[in-house]
């Protein structure tokens, strides 16, 4: 008996389990939270953290993967306010982000509102309008490209059946910013469906108390819905910016960047200066500027746009 | 009598203007909702007409609707000309580790952040939001020089090693939102009868939340599936790729055969199609209920 309690002692869990057991009930909490929460932690400092030491430490470095790394001081920044490359992928990016944002959301809240009405088979239109966000980005990209075919898409179809001209969606460089719209715009489900449970969120009796005050339905909208609905539409305007700086498989299928640079967006033009001419420290400098860019406009978001958001229940 | 009948009849008026603007209204909404879903569902029609074209009628003007003849073998020679069985295989295996390692590592995160009370915790919970808001782009060129320095190019490893950690922000915070909606009081009557705060997690919350986990596991099998750029930058070897480096590679090889292509394309939507309609309940509702309020 007591050989075996002997031996049981000399064992790495037994002596774990009486140190964990002498420690106050406090750091026994304190201590099983940081056992639930290390997987993030961890992940946190391996492939976050490290990979952006890595990037700092390249930005001042020229590296093309083969040879060591080589020194160059400040060479990449001066090279970034003179990079015409990088000046009109930064054009096509924000010219991008700030059509399609506003557009998608409004476009979002207005679909909705429509599903969100009282029919009978309801449930099928929810479904149809969701379908489009689902479908596959390279797939997505295929179909796309085949609709804003000039000679065949359908979309030149319709456009010749009403009398319009031909247009080039994808070869002229002022129609292909639109084609990328309106890609962008028919794939919204997403956040129309974080729309649709907001809008199922607002209690029924505000707009019973509204009505019996003489609100219409433009007055019930803004002065009801629209307050009601500023966290989710704050949500899905943070989510839509970030989003929209990320466009990647279209620009890279569709168009390869083109017509004339014109759809070369941020993300695609780092992915090119590091995959396909190998220059890691100026792509490294690219990321870190998309970085900045990100933090920058988060942070006018949440200060200009953020206070502006009702919160029903604060703080919960 | 006289005088009771006048405010009847006024009352009555302004009901019927009222149910004439309602009744406009709902012919308006249907008629919005009829004409949107046309809009939404024409491009798959015309995926699915154009993929089931011979090479000369896809490019017949006007178009035919039903195509004649009817190429359903375009589907056969568009998943023959490239392994896609194997890609298939390929995406499963790593959809497949990246929901595993998704629904046990991000319950397993949330669970301390909803339920356990320690020094550091907003600390890191303000973490987790912060990485939210920071796209996979952003790391992209770093993350690749240390997974080549590790020796994990053309491997799956960079595709399904890093979800293992966290799972990643998004589904850290459903999870955490979801579990903050379980009342405390279960697990406080498994802690009285011995259960462990491992326990806790494991026999309580995890079958407790049920919806959520698979509403993430639905998310996370998506993204894996949709994915293209980790995989371009990490898959060199064709024996390697998965269904969208697969697909990709395929069009920009088949140039003009866009029968074939946008056979290839619907085959490959076409899971996806079918997973939410089976999974349609959890998809929507997860949504609805996990909040994403905030």
């Amino acid at each position: 008996m007591s050989s075996l309690s002997a031996q049981r002692e000399s064992e790495p869990g037994f002596w774990l389990s009486r140190q964990y057991n002498r420690l106050t009930l406090k750091r026994r909490r304190t201590l099983m939270g940081y056992v639930f929460i290390m997987p993030f932690i961890l992940g946190f400092l391996i492939w976050w953290l490290g990979p952006a030491l890595v990037a700092g430490y390249l930005t001042v470095h020229k590296w093309n993967f083969l040879s060591a790394p080589r020194f160059i001081g400040l060479a990449h920044f001066e090279k970034l306010v003179s990079d015409p490359i990088l000046a009109q992928s930064l054009k096509v990016t924000i010219v991008f982000s700030a059509i399609s944002v506003p557009l998608g959301l409004v476009f979002a809240f207005f679909l909705a509102s429509l599903i969100n009405s009282k029919f009978r088979f309801i449930a099928i239109f929810r479904t149809i309008y969701f379908l489009p966000s689902i479908v596959p980005a390279v797939a997505n990209a295929i179909l796309w490209a085949w609709l804003f075919n000039t000679e065949f898409g359908l979309i030149n179809y319709i456009i010749r059946a009403f009398g319009g001209p031909k247009i080039g969606w994808l070869q002229d460089p002022n129609w292909v910013m639109l084609a990328f719209v309106i890609l962008t715009v028919w794939g919204v489900g997403g956040s129309m469906i974080i729309f649709l449970s907001g809008l199922q969120g607002i209690p029924q009796i505000f707009y019973e108390a509204a009505e019996i005050d003489g609100a219409g339905r433009w007055q019930r909208l803004v002065h009801v819905t629209l307050p009601m609905m500023s966290p989710i539409i704050f949500f899905n305007l943070v989510i839509g910016f970030i989003n929209s700086f990320q466009v990647f498989v279209s620009a890279l299928l569709i168009t390869d960047g083109g017509p004339q640079r014109a759809t070369l967006f941020l993300v695609l033009h780092i992915w090119r200066t590091a995959f396909s001419s190998q220059k890691m420290g100026y792509a490294s400098v690219l990321s870190w500027l998309l970085f900045a860019i990100l933090m920058l406009l988060s942070f006018f978001v949440f200060r200009y746009i953020g206070s502006r958001v009702y919160y029903e229940n604060p703080g919960e | 009598m006289g005088f009771s009948e006048k405010p009847d009849n006024f009352m009555q008026a302004g009901r019927s203007a009222k149910s004439r603007m309602d009744t406009f209204f709902h012919w308006l909404t249907l008629f919005l909702l009829v004409f949107f879903a046309v809009v939404m569902i024409t491009p798959f029609l015309w995926l699915l007409s154009s993929s089931l074209k011979t090479q000369i009628n896809i490019f017949q003007f006007p178009p035919q609707l039903i195509p004649d003849p009817f190429m359903p073998q375009n589907y056969v020679y568009a998943l023959t000309y490239k392994p896609f069985g194997l890609y298939f295989r390929n995406t499963l295996l790593v959809a497949g580790l990246n929901v595993l390692a998704v629904v046990f590592t991000s319950s397993f995160c949330a669970y301390g952040f909803a339920r356990m009370r320690f020094p550091g915790r907003d600390f890191w919970f303000g973490i987790v939001m912060a990485t939210l808001f920071l796209p996979y782009a952003v790391l992209l060129v770093p993350s690749f020089i240390i997974f080549s320095r590790l020796g994990w190019v053309d491997t799956f490893l960079p595709l399904v090693v890093p979800p293992f950690f966290g799972g990643g922000a998004f589904n850290i915070f459903l999870m955490r939102q979801f579990f903050r909606t379980i009342p405390e009081e279960i697990a406080d009557a498994a802690r009285i009868d011995g259960c462990s705060e491992f326990g806790v997690y494991w026999r309580i919350m995890l079958p407790l939340s049920k919806p959520a986990l698979i509403t993430i596991a639905i998310f996370t099998f998506l993204f894996a599936w949709n994915d293209l750029i980790g995989p371009m930058t990490y898959l060199r070897s064709p024996d390697n790729f998965t269904i969208a480096v697969g697909l990709a590679s395929f069009r920009s090889q088949t140039d003009i055969h866009w029968d074939l292509q946008l056979a290839a394309s619907t085959a490959v939507t076409l899971p996806v199609i079918v997973l939410f309609f089976l999974a349609q309940r959890y998809f929507i509702q997860g949504v609805v209920m996990t909040g994403l309020k905030g």
